[in-house]
C-alpha cells in the first residue's frame, strides 16, 4: 500500500512538472484581447489561423494557448492594427523560422513536384480510362 | 432484352493481370512499412532552427531584467570585437538551471555572455542568479517574447554564438550540456575568424 502511494506520488510529481516550468507574466496585450477595428481582427485572425505554434506544433497560433504563442498573435495585431498587410508578416515570420511556421505552403524549387504531381496523376487517369473505354466500346 | 445471347469469352475484355503484377500490392504494402519503421526509429527533429544564422542581429533595445547589471540593445554588439554567447533564458525554465554551471564555467573561461530573460518577473530574475551564479555581463528583459522572435528563437534555453560584427553566426537549441562545452568553444573559435 505504502509503495502503491509513493509510485503514485511520484507519477503525480511526475505529470505536474511541466507545469511548474510555466512563467507567471499576464500575457501580451492583444493575445487574448480582440482588435477593435472588425476588419483589422478578421485579417489578423485568418492569418492567425494559418501560422504555426512553434511550442505546440501541431496546433495554430489561433488556437494555442502556449505563452509563445500568446506573444506571437499580440504582435500580429498589433502589426495589423499599424496597417502592415498580412502576407508581409507571414513573410517575416518564414524570414526567421522557415517555411515551417507557416501552413500556407509556397511553391519553391524544393516544393514544386507536390502541386504538379496531382495534375500529372490526373493527366495519366483520363488517358489510361479513355483507352479503356475506347477499347470496350470497339468490341 | 428477350433473347439469351450469349455472353463474351471474359478473356476478351479483362486480361489475366501480369505475372509480375499480383507482387505489387505486396511490395506497396513492405514499403509503407519501411516508411512506418523509419518514423518509429528515426522520428523527424522538432526543433525549429533558426534562419537567422548568418544574419546580423536585429534591431532591439531591451531594458534590463535586474537592477545590478545594464540592458541589452544590438548596438552593445557591434563594438566589441571579440565573439560572445548571447543566452535565451527564464527563471521558470528548469533546463536553464541546468545549463548555468556550464555557463558559469564558460563566463570563468572570459568568454562574454549577454542574456535575454523571456516572460520573467524581475524578482525572479534576480532569485534565479542568486541561486545558479550570473555569468551574464548584460540581461536584457523580453517581456512579449519579442527579441526572442526577432532571432527566430522558439524556446528556453537558446544560446546564439554572435560575432564581433554583430553578426549570428551559430544557434544551440536545448541546455547546453557538460558534454557540449568543446562544441560551443569551437563554435566560438569559428565565429572569431
Amino acid at each position: 500500500m505504502k509503495r502503491l502511494l509513493g509510485l503514485f506520488l511520484l507519477m503525480a510529481g511526475v505529470m505536474t512538472s511541466p507545469l511548474a516550468a510555466q512563467d507567471t507574466m499576464p500575457p501580451a496585450p492583444y493575445a487574448y484581447r480582440q482588435l477593435d477595428n472588425p476588419a483589422d481582427e478578421a485579417k489578423a485572425q485568418a492569418l492567425m489561423e494559418t501560422l504555426r505554434c512553434l511550442k505546440c506544433q501541431s496546433q495554430s497560433i489561433a488556437d494555442s494557448d502556449a505563452p509563445m504563442a500568446g506573444d506571437m498573435r499580440s504582435q500580429v495585431r498589433e502589426r495589423i492594427a499599424a496597417g502592415e498587410d498580412p502576407e508581409a508578416i507571414r513573410s517575416w515570420l518564414v524570414e526567421r523560422y522557415g517555411d515551417y511556421v507557416s501552413y500556407a505552403p509556397r511553391v519553391t524549387a524544393l516544393t514544386w513536384p507536390l502541386f504538379i504531381l496531382p495534375v500529372v496523376l490526373l493527366v495519366l487517369a483520363s488517358l489510361l480510362l479513355s483507352r479503356r473505354f475506347r477499347k470496350g466500346g470497339g468490341a | 432484352m428477350s433473347e439469351t445471347v450469349p455472353s463474351e469469352p471474359l478473356g476478351e475484355t479483362t486480361k489475366a493481370p501480369r505475372r509480375w503484377a499480383i507482387w505489387l500490392p505486396l511490395a506497396l504494402f513492405l514499403g509503407f512499412v519501411v516508411l512506418v519503421m523509419i518514423g518509429l526509429f528515426r522520428p523527424a527533429e522538432r526543433d525549429v532552427a533558426s534562419a537567422m544564422v548568418g544574419k546580423p542581429l536585429p534591431q532591439f533595445d531591451l531594458p534590463p531584467a535586474i537592477a545590478e547589471k545594464p540592458g541589452l540593445a544590438h548596438r552593445d554588439f557591434a563594438a566589441g570585437g571579440k565573439p560572445r554567447l548571447l543566452n535565451v533564458f527564464a527563471s521558470w525554465c528548469i533546463p536553464c538551471a541546468v545549463e548555468a554551471p556550464q555557463l558559469d564555467q564558460l563566463a570563468k573561461m572570459g568568454i562574454e555572455i549577454n542574456g535575454i530573460a523571456i516572460r520573467d518577473h524581475r524578482e525572479d530574475v534576480a532569485l534565479f542568479l542568486a541561486r545558479n551564479g550570473n555569468p551574464f555581463t548584460r540581461i536584457g528583459a523580453d517581456d512579449v517574447s519579442k527579441v526572442q522572435m526577432a532571432m527566430g528563437s522558439s524556446g528556453v534555453p537558446e544560446t546564439f554564438v554572435i560575432d564581433g560584427r554583430g553578426v549570428i553566426r551559430y544557434q544551440h537549441i536545448g541546455e547546453i550540456r557538460a558534454d557540449q562545452m568543446p562544441l560551443i568553444l569551437e563554435k566560438l573559435k569559428e565565429a572569431d575568424q
